[in-house]
């Protein structure tokens, strides 16, 4: 853990208020394609530490590529993200694998190993990491598994679980090596509203218990509102706005707008597209544009 | 690109269709240098990067190729030794030489039969259900999972089986032999009333050296091809649930043609 530049993170003080000198996340200009197709158009973000930062947009908007991005999944066409002080895109593949080891990550569908059990999941970067003894990477993993409220269910296989359960592991194990900071996939996707508010009260709780700072991608606006301190959102690629919760409500942006009310999308097609997409060529669309 | 294929007449579509899929066989053939390249790397600088190749999930595969797969490999071994030795004598009888099946037995086994009965039942076996498992935790995000917990997929999840491929395939091969000769004497004996002590001398007195190393060695490679299908097919899984499948069926079909194809430009740069 002696990756040089560890602790050129600032610590930030431990006033809620007190602005830290560097973002724990600095996302700038970041640009990425999927062949042709262009997915996140220059997105550029900062999240504070401590901060619980909202990514919210609609299916297509680049959210999840933008956090595949940010834990090092994907590769930017151009753009920098720091992470924890560190320029992602510049490091090493050990380097890489090193300041990972300080991020946690939960996805959506929990992403456990299937043939381990959920003990063994959170025990595995545990193993892999540290040269602790197994009583206590089981204490510590014992205790990851309290603080997600899934005591007494640690023999059972990912199978055995309920989507909530699913989701409360993966945090679990997301959180086992302490990170400084969390990232969250769809915490609330599919799941009833109890559980999904349920999901959310351990998300607070985790950033007041382990001063984490959590970056939460997801669609779901109710889940959104109560958890954040700042939000981000995405539209096609674009980050329309960043703000409190107030000021996204507040915001005049017709696509907010039609986010937060769930309006369906009235913007008119472009017509070339359109046409594309009927005649199944590119040359035909010009063909018939030409004519018209 | 696809919208002009369809504007194409049906003979360049179906060159289009060849041209595309040599392209993606050897996409495939490079990943799986790339990943046996790797996989190398991992084996020996892996502890000096914090990544070392634990023992205990290669032991474990071991015994999942290896040890779950003697009585189908004995069984298949044995029958196939006494199918040699009908057929052989058989054609031996036209030149009243029906006791150089020993001869003809002992070699083909330890060059041919052993490596390609087992590496083809290792295929569908364990080659398939590797391909299944990397498939289904693809579509599932654990690899994604693993990478971000800074553990790197190919030492943890390409390397054990690899090298537990590596070390069992040739030593069922081994036994696959030794089975097949000795249910092949134990015919032998039955019809042509040759004592098993003396078929067993026999065979050993006339099988080389070479010959055994020619089966092992090739066995080897089996795994090696095996392994490799495998995991090309099963990461490169498209498609949920359904992808699972057919990566699956893919991958034994594509094990088997890889081990008949290698098992024949062996035999010829040897024979060479």
């Amino acid at each position: 853990m002696s990756a040089a530049g560890a602790e050129a993170a600032p610590r930030g003080g431990d006033t809620a208020c007190a602005a830290p000198a560097e973002p724990v996340i600095e996302v700038r200009e970041l640009v990425t394609h999927y062949g042709p197709r262009e997915i996140l158009r220059g997105v550029s973000l900062a999240v504070d530490e401590g901060e619980i930062r909202v990514i919210m947009g609609g299916s297509g908007s680049g959210k999840s590529t933008l956090l595949r991005h940010m834990v090092a999944l994907e590769r930017p066409t151009s753009g920098s993200i720091r992470l924890l002080g560190q320029e992602l895109t510049a490091l090493s593949a050990r380097e890489r694998d090193r300041l990972l080891r300080r991020v946690g990550v939960a996805f959506q569908g929990g992403a456990l190993l299937s043939s381990l059990t959920v003990l063994e999941n959170l025990l595995l970067p545990l193993r892999e990491h540290t040269d602790l003894d197994d009583r206590t990477m089981r204490i510590m993993a014992r205790m990851k598994l309290e603080v997600v409220d899934l005591a007494g269910f640690e023999d059972l296989m990912p199978s055995e679980l309920s989507g909530g359960m699913l989701k409360r592991a993966a945090l679990a194990r997301a959180i086992v090596m302490d990170p400084k900071l969390l990232f969250c996939d769809e915490p609330s996707a599919g799941l009833d509203p109890v559980v999904s508010a349920s999901l959310d009260e351990l998300i607070l709780r985790l950033r007041d218990a382990l001063r984490m700072t959590i970056v939460v991608v997801t669609h779901e606006l109710e889940s959104a509102f109560r958890i954040a301190d700042r939000i981000t959102v995405l539209d096609r690629g674009e980050v329309l706005l960043t703000g409190t919760v107030g000021e996204i409500r507040a915001s005049e942006n017709q696509r907010i707008q039609d986010l937060l009310h769930r309006r369906a999308d009235d913007t008119p097609p472009d017509p070339d597209e359109y046409m594309r997409r009927l005649t199944g060529a590119a040359a035909g669309g010009r063909e018939v544009r030409g004519r018209r | 690109m696809e919208a002009e294929g369809r504007a194409l007449p049906a003979p360049a579509r179906a060159l289009e269709r060849v041209g595309r899929a040599f392209v993606r066989g050897l996409d495939e053939v490079g990943f799986a240098a790339a990943l046996l390249a790797e996989s190398l790397y991992w084996i020996v600088l892996g502890r000096r990067r914090d990544q070392p190749v634990r023992p205990a999930p290669i032991f474990q595969q071991m015994t999942e190729i290896g040890i779950a797969a003697l009585p189908i490999v004995s069984v298949l071994a044995a029958t196939i030794g006494v199918m040699l030795s009908i057929q052989g004598i058989h054609t031996l009888r036209d030149f009243g030489a029906e006791s150089q099946i020993v001869l003809g037995v002992a070699i083909s086994v330890t060059r041919e039969f052993a490596p390609l009965i087992v590496g083809i039942l290792v295929a569908g076996r364990s080659g398939s259900a590797l391909a299944a498992r990397l498939a289904s935790m693809q579509v599932n995000q654990e690899i994604d999972a693993l990478r971000v917990m800074g553990i790197n997929p190919v030492r943890f999840l390409v390397v054990p089986p690899l090298l537990a491929m590596g070390l069992v395939v040739p030593a069922l091969t081994f036994v696959a032999g030794v089975l097949a000769v000795l249910a092949s004497g134990l015919y032998v004996g039955a019809v042509l009333g040759m004592s098993l002590d003396a078929y067993v001398e026999q065979s050993l007195a006339v099988v080389e050296v070479g010959d055994v190393l020619h089966g092992l060695g090739k066995s080897v490679l089996f795994a090696l091809l095996i392994t490799l299908v495998g995991v090309v097919n099963g990461a490169g899984v498209e498609g949920g649930a359904e992808g699972v499948g057919r990566v699956t069926t893919r991958s034994v079909v594509h094990a088997i043609s890889a081990i008949v194809l290698a098992d024949m430009v062996f035999a010829l740069v040897l024979a060479t």
